[in-house]
């Protein structure tokens, strides 16, 4: 008699109707752009501050490039000094509560003026409004000392190259560094998503595992069915169920964004449209850089290579965790012992995000980060992560089979503690005990 | 009368540890079949394997007559000591789950849902969560979802704990009820008051072995001692009782009685008859009371495993 079927829609409504899971699927999007909304406001806050600093310049040249062409969007306002010695612009700042005084000494020779630029402030200003003078005096004082060497600056100007290297294999593929950011943008975003996907739903499987222990239900059901139906039935439900939640905070968050935009008066539509002409604008001026850019990274991502390892890798990422999560709930009576058998759970996966992440953005197709896409606990990260630079097809197909070999083990060693583990009540059992079970 | 159920020489191990030893019990047609032993003797190790929750390590069971197989879960009800069900599923819902899982189709399992609720008076308990039920509830609709199938054999580990007096009684009578049907019913219990009132065969493993088993007429009639106990009034029972012991073993009893009677338990020696004893008696005094004691189920219990120990 094949059960699966009936406990697969069992697991999957009873998560789905469940109150928790309601309200998170439909809460967690309000929280996430709740959370970025606060977040954007706090910096747009940060950054507003209206801040006035005074300039006493001493060569009466310099101090014009802060009045001259401001930004529009700058909120620093400059009070250019005059006529009054240092001491008094420092009283007058202090009494006047401004943000700090900038005091650009006089000299002589350019070199010494730019080594002798000082400012004054009660607290320590922040690094990148000092680097935002620095900038400023540093274009001005260039320009000067060009002007004064006889330097034809309008020359200099025309003389600036900008390099990008074009990035070519053997075969032709073409590339260039930002195709390359965007390969381990896709291959980041991949591999966290695993990630994030076996905690949520490993949890859950967990938790319903012990659910049934302490419901003292198991006996009955597995009076019914065979322990090895149930603990398959449980882990396609809950994936089940999480790929819905998936889709669902896919769609409400769409929903949201556009609502937000609409209520909060940003016009994504305009802004987008409005980049659209720009670009059209552009490429009519024969600049078809940004076009070209796009369209390059699609092609040169292997786009179906990627869609059918990210579904064979999630599956058995997925599977083989979520069945080791499950021998765990088993082992346990609640949840607070799961502690000390979490820990080899997650600390390959911890592992493989980072590793993973900083190997194959040194070198992809490194000896790190290709042993880890061979080993089966790192291997649906880290392979998924490798891909988008392209990863020979027989070196993927190793990947997938130490995989799923691995996966009918641990499916395996799942079965023998959940089996043993499901009727043992009372106990909280130790590493050494789980390995006899494995004997039973 | 054939057997449903045959265990042969089954042998259950967990690490080194023998939970059956070489048990081998056989539940006739039709029988109310007591499994009985202290704590921890290994009933519910063969409770399991009769159930293929485990498997034994050496020995087999037959069912019917045949080997165990996964098919034949839909002839097995049980009823476990430790029942539970999904806390936050609905009444209705959670047995029409469990039913199926037994094979039964959605339409069947439904109407035959709905005669029980009927029958037990709790059709409005149909959309209610377990978790709003009492214990005593949740136990009647376990009882309901173990019977639903119409099983061949039915497992009960306890059923009457948690249940108040009527209730237990209801189930009772359920129990016999489908015993008449014919199912045959496994009880495993420590109440030996319903194994006296209700089985006809009882098997008692103690420490992981079979230590007793039979009919319960016939284990009884193998652990009965010969013993009557007589209230007799005579002239002088002082005298009667000297008269008594030189011929007798006595035991001094105690029942209820509204004549001034001596009142004394007598054991038969070899060769003796109840009727010698009486008619002896008779010349005696006026016998108000004659019984033959009869060993109790518990008495049975406690003996057996203490001899055993």
């Amino acid at each position: 008699m094949n059960h699966l079927p009936l406990i697969i829609k069992r697991e999957y409504l009873t998560k789905v109707r469940n109150k928790s899971f309601i309200i998170m699927t439909f809460l967690s999007p309000l929280i996430m752009i709740g959370l970025g909304t606060l977040i954007f406001y706090l910096t747009q806050l940060n950054s507003n501050t209206e801040r006035t600093i005074s300039i006493l310049d001493e060569t009466g040249s310099i101090a014009k490039v802060f009045t001259e062409n401001v930004d529009e969007d700058s909120n620093t306002k400059y009070n250019i000094l005059e006529g009054i010695t240092l001491e008094e612009a420092k009283k007058q700042v202090e009494a006047a509560e401004e943000y700090g005084l900038l005091y650009i000494e006089k000299k002589e020779a350019i070199e010494d003026i730019s080594t002798h630029i000082k400012f004054y402030s009660e607290d320590s200003p922040s690094v990148t409004f000092i680097s935002r003078l620095e900038r400023k005096l540093s274009k001005k004082l260039t320009g000067d000392a060009f002007v004064s060497n006889g330097v034809d600056v309008e020359l200099v100007d025309k003389s600036k190259m900008d390099v990008t290297i074009v990035q070519e294999s053997f075969t032709g593929e073409r590339s260039s560094k930002y195709v390359n950011y965007s390969k381990l943008g896709f291959g980041l975003a991949a591999g966290y998503l695993l990630f994030m996907f076996i905690i949520i739903y490993g949890n859950m499987i967990m938790r319903s595992v012990i659910e049934e222990k302490t419901n003292r239900i198991i006996e009955v059901i597995i009076s019914s069915v065979k322990p090895v139906q149930l603990l398959m039935g449980k882990i396609i439900g809950t994936s089940l169920a999480g790929v819905t939640q998936f889709l669902m905070w896919v769609t409400l968050g769409g929903i949201a964004i556009l609502v937000f935009s609409a209520v909060f008066g940003i016009d994504l539509m305009g802004a987008q449209a409005q980049a659209i002409e720009q670009q059209a604008l552009l490429a009519d001026a024969g600049d078809i850089s940004t076009q070209v850019k796009i369209a390059e990274i699609f092609q040169s991502l292997p786009l179906g290579n990627l869609v059918v390892a990210f579904f064979i890798f999630f599956i058995g990422g997925y599977l083989l965790y979520s069945s080791l999560y499950a021998a765990i709930g088993a082992a346990v009576d609640n949840e607070t012992d799961t502690q000390q058998f979490m820990m080899p759970i997650i600390m390959p996966l911890v592992l493989a995000v980072y590793v993973g992440g900083f190997t194959v953005l040194e070198d992809p197709h490194g000896t790190v980060a290709t042993v880890f896409s061979y080993i089966p606990f790192t291997s649906p990260v880290v392979m998924l992560m490798r891909i988008p630079f392209g990863v020979p097809i027989w070196q993927q197909l190793i990947s997938v089979l130490i995989l799923y070999i691995t996966f009918t083990g641990t499916v395996w060693f799942a079965s023998k503690i959940y089996r043993v583990g499901i009727l043992m009540y009372g106990k909280k059992p130790s590493y050494k005990e789980i390995f006899k079970w494995l004997k039973y | 009368m054939s057997s449903i159920l045959q265990a042969k020489e089954v042998v259950k191990k967990y690490g080194d540890y023998t939970a059956l030893n070489n048990v081998s019990i056989d539940v006739p047609k039709g029988s109310i079949f007591g499994l009985l032993g202290p704590n921890g003797a290994g009933k519910t190790s063969l409770i399991r394997i009769i159930n293929q929750i485990t498997a034994p390590d050496a020995g087999e069971v037959l069912l019917d007559g045949e080997a165990l197989q996964q098919f034949h879960i839909k002839d097995i009800g049980y009823m476990p000591e430790e029942r539970g069900l999904y806390k936050s599923m609905k009444v209705g819902e959670q047995a029409l789950y469990l039913a199926q899982l037994k094979g039964l189709s959605k339409s069947e399992a439904k109407k035959r849902l709905e005669y029980w609720f009927e029958k037990f008076e709790i059709t409005d308990w149909w959309n209610k969560k377990i978790q709003e039920l009492s214990k005593g509830m949740a136990q009647k609709i376990q009882f309901v979802v173990t019977v639903l199938h119409q099983p061949k054999l039915l497992i009960f580990d306890e059923p009457f704990s948690g249940f108040d007096p009527i209730n237990a009684n209801r189930i009772k009578d359920e129990i016999l009820q489908l015993r008449d049907e014919g199912a045959t019913v496994i009880f495993s219990t420590h109440r030996m008051e319903s194994v006296e009132e209700m089985c006809d065969h009882i098997a008692l493993i103690h420490k992981s072995n079979k230590v007793l088993d039979g009919k319960l007429i016939d284990v009884k009639r193998q652990y009965k001692s010969n013993t009557y106990q007589v209230g007799v009034a005579a002239s002088d029972n002082a005298q009667l009782r000297k008269t008594l012991n030189e011929k007798f073993e006595l035991t001094d009893a105690s029942f209820k009685s509204i004549d001034d009677d001596l009142k004394v338990n007598i054991k038969l020696k070899n060769g003796d008859t109840s009727n010698n004893l009486l008619s002896f008696l008779t010349s005696k005094g006026n016998v108000n009371h004659f019984v033959e004691v009869i060993p109790s189920v518990n008495d049975i219990f406690i003996q057996t495993v203490e001899n055993n120990n």
